[in-house]
């Protein structure tokens, strides 16, 4: 393994430094605090600009702590709370719909189901939480790859596991439906994981609009699906108007 | 057709909510509005009933408004409430004799300690089925009369009038000083110690007993009962049914044959098996209480092991300690471990009720050691909820004819999946959570609608209720025996610690 990277611990340095300062400082100010070159220290501001842990005053030039530094802690949404959350509306969702409802969030490149409530047709049912599925070839997963909340390259660089004939392989296609995804608002993934089986999808926002996970509905796809194999309409809204509820109630004010 | 609806009213300790549920039993809108708690010493804590009156005229039309329905399309009002809290008021104005002394109030426990010392548990537990604390509704009037003048006066004469949270709001709803009616219903009667248990009539020794005239309380009803029209706020609409919120949650639970029971978990958590037509009397540390009654149909009995700390615990853990940001986050940190590493908090914050009632035991945390971190910590404190729900069922497998072979949960502490698993390990049968989590609007909901025809009956409202997740057992007996061993032997040590003086 390589050592420590040395820009970053200088970032770090700075970040301390303006954190721990009384007010805002000017580059020859935190270069000569940290004993390094004008020219590295203004390269390491910069960038801690554009990803906004810094901002500079534009009168003075001098630089303070982003906002987004601030928030970074507090930003983190606990899965736990996600399910507490959202379990009014998954369970008005699935007595709605008569289908299972499920909660996923992004995890090292699959979703993990926080969240399932059963189909209510009391027949035996367990529960799915703690699972995980392909990004690629579930509603919920493009919907976490068409919001950013979990990236595409390594997906793409990788070979995508074709579970059916209908799992989209290709990164060409990928790319296409998750475009339309964006565009529509949810996405659908029929029998593209399990052959007769269908789900519909739709993103979870929170704070600042940020999607933070999926909620949709799952089942056999003569119930997901109409005759054509296009999901029902009615099921698609259902589950578009779970996903706005969960996301007012985590202060997503726009959605 | 135009569709209709039923309103439920949950006039809680917190707040006062309104739920509108369609025909199917599914949530259509909700609106609540907390009131303000008053602590004005040590152990009071008391409601202003003007606000929770004001609190409901403005929750009402909101929950419409959500909806957008009209009174038109309501087909009947049901009210749950917040048991044995306690309001006196003038027949004549309307205006309440102080605040509503609420049910964790504890100002007559030196009451409480003289009645049980004087004539003992037994004379209360045959007339009321339940034995002196300060929990009930009756010690508290005594202490009305004895502390504000003339009161005793005013009653006897039927100046003023007595009730729970539901006699308040009905006769508000009604009419008020203008011929509201003054009823209850058997469930919160029964939470009085003035109700005689078995004919459900006020009970002539026990109001001797704490010196309460009769003109002063509601008449009795059923919980389910067509008992008249609103005149204020939903004009012309049928109130048809009051019942105490762990009541309602029992009916909203659809645990209508004997052995069913249901657990929610709030702040405290209250676990309730219906027992039939048969009156239970408890040898091991239940309540014997009204579970509801039908119109005129038999009344049916339930055993109640209430819990004083459970999601509370949660909260003491989030505010007190600060090891998390939210409720909802114990249950990750919890899961940052194996097991509890041997530690078990026991959390008798002002002693344990259900199945111990040990007002001399506090809180202990036993088998600290070094290895021991802030998650063992945060897994003995959602076992502790796991094991006193363990306890009372043990008490109720004991007192009951049927062992009890499901439990039906709800309240907020049924979002945490480790506890619900936790749960079913320690209680070793299936542990089921239901489609609506409202359970006590749904309950209040359900009893109304039955009462005015909206659904036909019993069974009807069965085939409503679904499952919405279910948890099986699967911890190694072996362990499970072992573990409860521990957890007994540290109650064991939470008993005693407050010397009495």
């Amino acid at each position: 393994m390589a050592g420590p990277v040395q820009s970053i611990e200088r970032a770090a340095a700075i970040l301390r430094l303006l954190a721990g300062g009384p007010g805002r400082l000017g580059l020859g100010e935190v270069a000569a605090s940290l004993g390094l070159a004008k020219g590295t220290t203004h390269g390491i501001l910069r960038t801690l600009q554009s990803v906004d842990f810094v901002e500079q005053d534009e009168a003075t030039g001098k630089y303070q702590l982003g906002a987004a530094l601030l928030h970074l802690g507090t930003s983190y949404l606990d899965v736990n709370e996600l399910r507490s959350r959202s379990i009014n509306w998954t369970d008005a969702l699935a007595a709605r719909s008569g289908e299972a409802v499920r909660l996923g969030v992004p995890l090292e490149g699959k979703v993990l189901i926080v969240h399932h409530v059963f189909r209510p047709d009391d027949t035996f049912q367990t529960l799915d939480v703690g699972s995980l599925l392909p990004l690629h070839a579930s509603a919920l997963g493009k919907v976490l790859l068409a919001y950013g909340a979990a990236p595409l390259e390594p997906l793409v660089e990788g070979e995508p596991e074709a579970y059916t004939r209908h799992t989209i392989v290709s990164s060409q296609r990928l790319n296409r439906a998750l475009a339309e995804t964006r565009d529509a608002g949810w996405a659908a993934a029929v029998q593209e994981m399990i052959m007769g089986e269908a789900d519909i999808a739709a993103p979870i926002r929170g704070q600042g609009g940020l999607v933070v996970g999926a909620v949709g509905v799952s089942g056999p796809v003569e119930r997901i699906c109409d005759s054509k194999g296009h999901p029902h309409t009615s099921l698609v809204g259902l589950t578009r108007n779970a996903a706005r509820a969960i996301s007012r109630d985590l202060g997503a004010a726009r959605w | 057709m135009v569709e209709r609806y039923v309103i439920s009213i949950d006039q809680g300790t917190m707040s006062t909510r309104c739920i509108l549920f369609d025909h199917r039993g599914r949530l259509v809108s909700v609106a609540q509005k907390e009131h303000r708690q008053h602590f004005p010493k040590p152990g009071w804590v008391e409601h202003d009933a003007i606000e929770i009156w004001s609190n409901l005229q403005r929750v009402v039309p909101r929950a419409l408004d959500n909806a957008g329905v009209g009174p038109d399309q309501i087909a009947a009002i049901g009210i749950a409430n917040q048991r044995e809290t306690t309001v006196v008021w003038d027949r004549r104005t309307g205006v309440p004799v102080g605040h509503a002394i609420v049910w964790q109030d504890t100002r007559t426990d030196a009451l409480v300690e003289k009645l049980r010392r004087e004539v003992g548990d037994d004379f209360f537990v045959e007339h009321c089925g339940l034995s002196p604390t300060t929990y009930f509704s009756a010690p508290r009037i005594r202490w009305l009369f004895d502390h504000v003048d003339d009161l005793h006066e005013r009653a006897e004469s039927g100046e003023v009038l007595f009730g729970t949270m539901e006699s308040w709001l009905i006769w508000n709803l009604t009419g008020g000083p203008a011929g509201g009616l003054h009823i209850t219903d058997a469930t919160n009667a029964s939470r009085t110690m003035l109700m005689n248990i078995r004919t459900l009539a006020w009970d002539d020794e026990l109001l001797a007993y704490f010196g309460v005239p009769r003109p002063m309380l509601p008449e009795i009803r059923s919980s389910v009962e067509s008992y008249g029209v609103a005149h204020a706020l939903l004009p012309d609409v049928r109130i048809g049914a009051a019942l105490g919120d762990q009541q309602a949650a029992l009916f909203g639970q659809t645990c209508f044959a004997p052995g069913e029971a249901k657990c929610t978990y709030g702040t405290g958590s209250f676990l309730l098996l219906n027992t039939g037509t048969s009156l239970v009397r408890s040898r091991h540390g239940l309540l014997t209480t009204v579970g509801y009654k039908v119109t005129d149909q038999p009344t049916v009995y339930a055993l109640e092991g209430p819990i004083a700390v459970t999601g509370s615990l949660v909260q003491w853990f989030r505010d007190r300690l600060g090891l998390i940001n939210s409720a909802p986050e114990i249950e990750t940190l919890a899961r940052s471990v194996e097991d509890n590493g041997g530690c078990y908090i026991v959390p008798a914050f002002s002693g344990l009720f259900a199945p111990h009632w040990r007002s001399d035991a506090r809180g202990v945390i036993v088998g600290l050691t070094s290895y021991i971190t802030k998650g063992h910590l945060a897994r003995a404190v959602l076992e502790a909820t796991g094991w006193q729900t363990r306890e009372v069922v043990d008490a109720m497998n004991a007192d009951a004819p049927l062992a009890l072979k499901e439990l039906k949960v709800d309240g907020g502490m049924t979002a945490n999946n480790l506890l619900m698993q936790f749960l079913a390990d320690v209680l070793d049968v299936p542990v089921v959570r239901p489609m609506v989590s409202e359970t006590v609007s749904l309950g209040a909901a359900y009893a109304a609608g039955l009462a005015v025809g909206y659904w036909p009956d019993l069974e009807g409202l069965r085939r409503n209720w679904h499952r919405a997740g279910q948890w099986l057992p699967t911890m190694d007996p072996g362990r499970r025996e072992a573990e409860y061993d521990n957890w007994k032997r540290a109650v064991e040590r939470s008993f005693g610690w407050i010397r009495s003086q």
